[in-house]
């Protein structure tokens, strides 16, 4: 049910409900199991998706490849992605980025038309509420994307904040936006969209946005950005025409369906945080080694949230810092306790797996300060056995985003 | 465990099914292979009369005394592509209930707990470099290691068979939410 204009949204006024909620369900559904369901749902199950409960949606882990398999097709060709479950947001207003500012730790102002950062929601004591993807689109909005896992938490952040700011006297309002969003990562993707829009792609960098048909489907938001370190694009698409284009897509003999458990560990070996398990509401973006997401002018004007806690830390120091940790063996797991060189229970393994590219273990997890230099080798408690692992840079495998320098 | 609280994150929906060819469906209060199924598995009359499935799908299989373990079809399809495979050294005394290796996936990873009580006498080296062997052979190449049972007679032999074995339950833990 399209407005006119063609524009699937779902306009929310001051009173403010929670997004995909109430009668008007376009983006997702609920199945009899209770779990949300994105558009492409019913087509999942039938390509042999084996579904699970990803934060109250039911989602495909894999397909007919396994999860190796699909992996390292990401890796060599491209993969596709039902990333629908996460919350696409557009704040519109000519308040809207000194909103966006007011719950974020970025220089939101400074971004160029069409360009995008990764960000993060902060809370007064400077822990991490999200972290998203903002986007100063060229059509008099910011694109906003967040975690599925956070949609209730971050609707209500934002909502509240928008009510507010109007109360002040402002102007701004949010719209959640009911597209499906599908995600094409790999080397080949680029080329594979190619065929299917007139834009020339060579010219829309990483964490760039642009909106243009694809493949015969209008008004699609193409945003070179992704999760698995590949070059890559998000797509975001009317539900109306999200099969269409899937099957379009799924032509091109270099693209195979993906699900979670490739998503999950392509994103670790390109050492990319996972919300509730590397970062959450107890870690500071300093303690989570994501300095670099704190804008220049906001450190210095100390107008975000927490920053009174968060600023003095980045010179000064951490009890904890998030690391990568790389070893042989027994595969490190989240919740493993990390020891010093001596034995001394020093952390805890937040995320970890075996590394499908390079055939060792690799996983983040936090240390104290002090033994959280590169090239330091500790060790992880697995199965009540002590194993090596060294404090490395990440990413794990080095990533090929479509930069233009 | 760790593991499965990672893979209860991705929440693994894996509905018990029938295993297909290889594996019997099982009973979960018998432990006993049902006899329809004795036609899907397509091996020998001796090795399949040998071969005993617990309700949590191991399998052991008894010869003269010596006893080998493996896991069932349906435990290497919920595990997915193993990864990493860890086993006992030759000689191990093992109580029954004593961990004794682990077997994990890039998603998930299940401790292998002794079925019974004795000592490892071979173990299946080729797991080691190639562990996927347990994926595509479970009954086979990637059966996982020979015991050698002491003074163990077949009324003992049948009551420990009816001993579950705790990391199936994992493998069987991480089915729907």
């Amino acid at each position: 049910m399209l407005r006119a204009g063609g524009r699937a949204a779902l306009r929310v006024g001051p009173r403010g409900r929670e997004p995909g909620s109430g009668g008007r369900r376009r983006c997702c559904s609920s199945g009899p199991d209770g779990l949300k369901q994105t558009p492409l749902h019913a087509f999942h199950r039938q390509q042999g998706g084996r579904m699970v409960n990803f934060a109250g949606w039911s989602m495909p882990v894999h397909y007919a490849l396994s999860h190796l398999e699909s992996h390292l097709h990401t890796r060599q060709h491209c993969s596709l992605f039902d990333v629908s479950h996460m919350l696409q947001t557009k704040v519109f207003g000519r308040d809207r980025v000194k909103f966006m500012e007011s719950l974020v730790v970025g220089d939101i102002a400074e971004l160029k038309p069409d360009q995008g950062t990764l960000s993060l929601f902060t809370n007064e004591e400077g822990g991490i509420l999200d972290d998203l993807i903002v986007t100063s689109t060229s059509e008099q909005h910011l694109y906003v994307v967040s975690n599925a896992g956070c949609r209730e938490k971050d609707w209500a952040l934002m909502q509240g904040q928008a009510e507010e700011l109007r109360a002040a006297g402002g102007d701004v309002h949010l719209e959640v936006s009911e597209n499906a969003l599908l995600a094409l990562q790999g080397p080949s993707a680029v080329q594979v969209l190619q065929t299917g829009v007139s834009d020339d792609l060579a010219k829309l960098p990483f964490m760039s946005s642009a909106v243009m048909g694809v493949f015969g489907v209008p008004g699609c938001r193409v945003t070179r950005c992704g999760y698995t370190g590949e070059d890559g694009v998000e797509i975001s698409v009317p539900i109306g025409r999200v099969l269409e284009l899937v099957e379009l897509l799924l032509r091109d003999p270099q693209v195979q369906l993906a699900g979670l458990a490739a998503r999950d560990s392509l994103r670790l070996e390109a050492g990319l945080c996972l919300y509730g398990n590397d970062i959450d509401e107890t870690t500071t973006p300093v303690e989570a080694a994501l300095v670099w997401t704190l804008g220049k002018r906001r450190r210095v004007a100390m107008d975000f949230p927490g920053a009174p806690v968060i600023v003095p830390q980045i010179k000064g120091k951490v009890k904890r810092k998030r690391v990568g940790l790389i070893s042989t063996g027994p595969p490190i797991r989240p919740h493993m306790p990390i020891l010093s060189p001596e034995g001394r229970p020093i952390g805890e393994v937040t995320s970890g797996c075996p590394s499908p590219c390079l055939k060792k273990n690799v996983g983040m997890g936090y240390v104290e300060g002090e033994q959280s230099r590169v090239g330091m080798v500790l060790a992880v408690e697995v199965r009540k056995k002590s194993c090596p692992a060294l404090v490395t840079r990440m990413p794990f495998v080095p990533t090929r985003y479509h930069t233009l320098k | 465990m760790a593991a499965l609280r990672a893979l209860r994150r991705l929440g693994a929906s894996l509905a018990p099914r029938c295993p297909g060819r290889c594996g019997p469906l099982i009973s979960p209060r018998t432990g006993w292979p049902q006899a329809a199924s004795a036609r899907s598995l397509g091996t020998s009359a001796l090795l399949f009369s040998a071969r005993k499935f617990t309700d949590k799908h191991e399998w052991i299989s008894v010869e003269n005394g010596i006893g080998t373990v493996g896991i069932s079809n349906f435990a290497q399809e919920a595990l997915g592509d193993i990864v990493y495979c860890s086993l006992p050294e030759i000689g191990t005394k093992l109580n029954k209930q004593d961990e004794f290796g682990a077997l994990e996936s890039v998603k998930a990873a299940s401790e292998l707990y002794s079925p019974l009580t004795g000592e490892v006498t071979e173990i299946n080296a080729t797991l080691a470099d190639n562990p996927g062997l347990v994926n595509k052979s479970c009954y086979e190449d990637g059966k996982k290691l020979l015991f050698h049972f002491q003074g163990v007679n077949s009324t003992s032999m049948i009551k420990l068979q009816m001993v579950f074995l705790s990391q199936a339950d994992r493998l069987l833990s991480i089915s729907p939410i």
